[in-house]
């Protein structure tokens, strides 16, 4: 028993001390902004694994992955902003308040993935029938919907967005989020259920014979990728404590997909990719004020960046973007 | 209890299956019994792919029944006929190129797991446990098939004939008791023919299997076939042991003399 846990422990106690480290020594040496950057990058790391998960591993396209972030930020931004404050607020300043926050953000966190994994369960139904770019295009409808549902929404703020929620994130449980994330994402990719899910990418017809039940395995996959996308809605709202459908549009589903495709479907690629694209556009920001440039450079230099990535690893990306092309019958 | 009744494993009454207007397959009756090996044989076209989409559930029957030991096929999909114990290899080749040998192998042993997602994500003791299990016997499944030095390479880069032997051991993979094997042979050389055909011979004995073989290969058919059984245009025009099929007039005509039409 102790034998099989132990190693892997120690190693999980090793990670927290970092990440305390981190938590408790970056706000001191990095300013206020650089500390919110980092938060950005962890919640894409976890975002953009469990991207993967769908379009990566399973193979199934989806480009509405801000949706089902934005469900999980604005489920339990409403219910933090409606209830959560006011349950908490007895404690406020006492010595238990810390603990109790991390305990209300957990449940929260499990309460946004669960928010999210039911859309996930909803566009993964239309995914059994639906291949390649059709699929595609109703996740990009699906994200659009919550987008413009959420502008409509007036108990959540509407076009104004929702503000006040209370910042009970920290760059500590964005970081130990990440971890768990990448950590329970690649177990899961070195299980029967991965190798499901691979070998549905690969050839459905095939996996299909093998006794591989695709309908379950493909929604499966949904649900999974969305749960963590709704996990990390949480922790960011909870973070920059205002949350607005801007926040979750088709850009930001693009982003991830790049994140995905850059990262060519290996995990420790995605995380790096999710890195990079993470603070790109902090730099560019730079390089904007730099050249007076009169747009968002964004979308062109993302544009860019995927012609490059087809072009140099055009196997892997073709597997990522196009899953139904070999997906078909059986009459060859 | 009453399957004294029933000794064919396999069953096919009057099964019809047509693509629109086309009948790729004509009240076909057929009968395997188990451990028994029946080849399919007939011209391009003649519907022996499409008796084995149906089989499979992949195509639906526009008429007819299909039986596993007596439990009705009609109407389930694939995988679920695949859980029942038929496992299948295809035509044109259908691996997971792009992953790895053992993991085509282990991709098909999903049924063997016991873990759940949770224990997954976690390593659980069981999930080493399990997992341990699968690879040892994917390992020695890839052994028979003089496979084992491959287990780490991409099955897409396996040269041709050595992918085809891997189509077979991952459908063997399934745990089945119904192989159906499509033209295992095709664009074998001889001396790789040969071997194939001593190795499925002995697949019967060794998995108490039972096989339904499609196969275009004559000597490969006479050679390992307890019974064949001719369709031509979806019709069986013939049935009997090899020896009695290769003299069959019929068999001959719709070989030689294609009529046109
Ligand atoms: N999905 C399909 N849709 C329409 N027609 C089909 C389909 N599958 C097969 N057919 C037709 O059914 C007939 C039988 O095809 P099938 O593939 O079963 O032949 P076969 O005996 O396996 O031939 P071969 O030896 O060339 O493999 C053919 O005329 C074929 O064109
Ligand atoms: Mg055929």
């Amino acid at each position: 028993m102790w034998a099989h846990y132990l190693p892997r422990l120690v190693l999980y106690v090793a990670i927290g001390s970092v990440l305390v480290g981190l938590d408790v020594g970056l706000p001191r040496l990095l300013n206020a902004y650089l500390v919110q950057i980092l938060v950005f990058v962890a919640c894409n790391i976890v975002l953009a694994t469990s991207l993967n998960l769908i379009n990566g591993i399973a193979g199934q396209f989806s480009i509405g992955h801000a949706g089902f972030m934005a469900i999980g930020a604005y489920a339990t931004a409403w219910l933090s902003t409606t209830h959560g404050q006011r349950l908490l607020a007895p404690y406020e300043g006492q010595r238990l308040e810390p603990l109790l926050i991390v305990a209300y953000l957990v449940v929260l966190m499990f309460l946004g993935g669960l928010a999210a994994a039911l859309g996930g369960l909803l566009i993964g139904l239309p995914s059994l029938r639906l291949r390649g770019d059709y699929l595609a295009i109703a996740t990009l409808g699906f994200g659009e919907i919550i987008r413009v549902l959420l502008l409509n929404l007036e108990p959540v703020g509407g076009a104004t967005g929702l503000r006040g929620i209370p910042q009970y994130s920290s760059l500590f449980l964005v970081l130990v989020a990440a971890v768990v994330t990448v950590a329970a994402l690649h177990n899961l990719g070195n299980s029967v259920h991965g190798r499901s899910l691979l070998a549905i990418r690969e050839d459905e017809t095939a996996a299909e014979a093998l006794g591989i039940d695709c309908a379950h395995y493909k929604t499966s996959a949904f649900v999974i990728g969305a749960f963590f996308a709704g996990v990390a809605g949480c922790l960011y709202a909870h973070y920059t404590q205002f949350i607005h459908p801007r926040s979750f549009d088709f850009m930001k589903s693009i982003e991830l997909v790049l994140i995905v495709v850059l990262g060519g479907g290996n995990l420790r690629s995605v995380i790096l990719a999710a890195v990079a694209i993470t603070l790109l556009p902090e730099g560019l920001r730079l390089v904007k004020g730099a050249l007076h440039l009169p747009f968002d450079p964004r979308m062109a230099i993302y544009s860019a960046l995927l012609i490059a990535a087809m072009l140099v690893r055009r196997e892997r990306v073709l597997q990522a973007v196009l899953p139904g092309r070999k997906g078909g019958g059986l009459r060859e | 209890m009453d399957s004294v009744s029933d000794p064919a494993l396999l069953t096919l009454e009057s099964c019809t299956v047509s693509f629109g207007g086309l009948i790729a397959v004509d009240e076909l009756s057929l009968q395997v019994r188990p451990g028994e090996l029946v080849s399919l044989i007939g011209p391009n076209g003649a519907g022996k792919t499409t008796v084995f989409n149906a089989i499979t559930g992949v195509y639906p029957l526009a008429r007819g029944d299909i039986r596993l030991e007596g439990t009705p096929l009609g109407g389930l999909p694939p995988h679920r006929v695949a859980r029942l114990g038929v496992a299948r290899t295809f035509q044109n080749i259908r691996l997971f190129r792009g992953l790895t040998v053992l993991d085509n192998l282990r991709a098909a042993m999903h049924h063997g797991s016991d873990y759940d997602l949770l224990r997954a994500a976690l390593r659980s003791r069981r999930w080493a446990a399990t997992e341990a299990r699968l690879q040892a016997k994917a390992r020695e499944l890839l052994g028979l098939f003089e496979l084992e030095g491959r287990a780490e390479e991409p099955a897409g880069s396996l040269p041709y004939g050595e992918q085809r032997r891997l189509e077979i051991v991952r459908a063997l993979a399934t745990g089945p008791r119904l192989l159906l094997l499509d033209e295992p042979a095709a664009g074998m050389n001889p001396a790789e023919t040969q071997r194939l055909m001593d190795l499925i011979r002995s697949l019967i004995e060794r998995f108490s299997l039972t096989i339904l073989l499609i196969e275009h290969d004559m000597r490969l058919v006479m050679g390992v076939s307890d019974r064949v059984v001719v369709l031509n245009h979806g019709r069986e025009i013939a049935a009997g042991t090899p020896q009695q099929i290769a003299g069959d007039p019929a068999v001959i005509e719709a070989y030689l003399g294609e009529p046109t039409h």
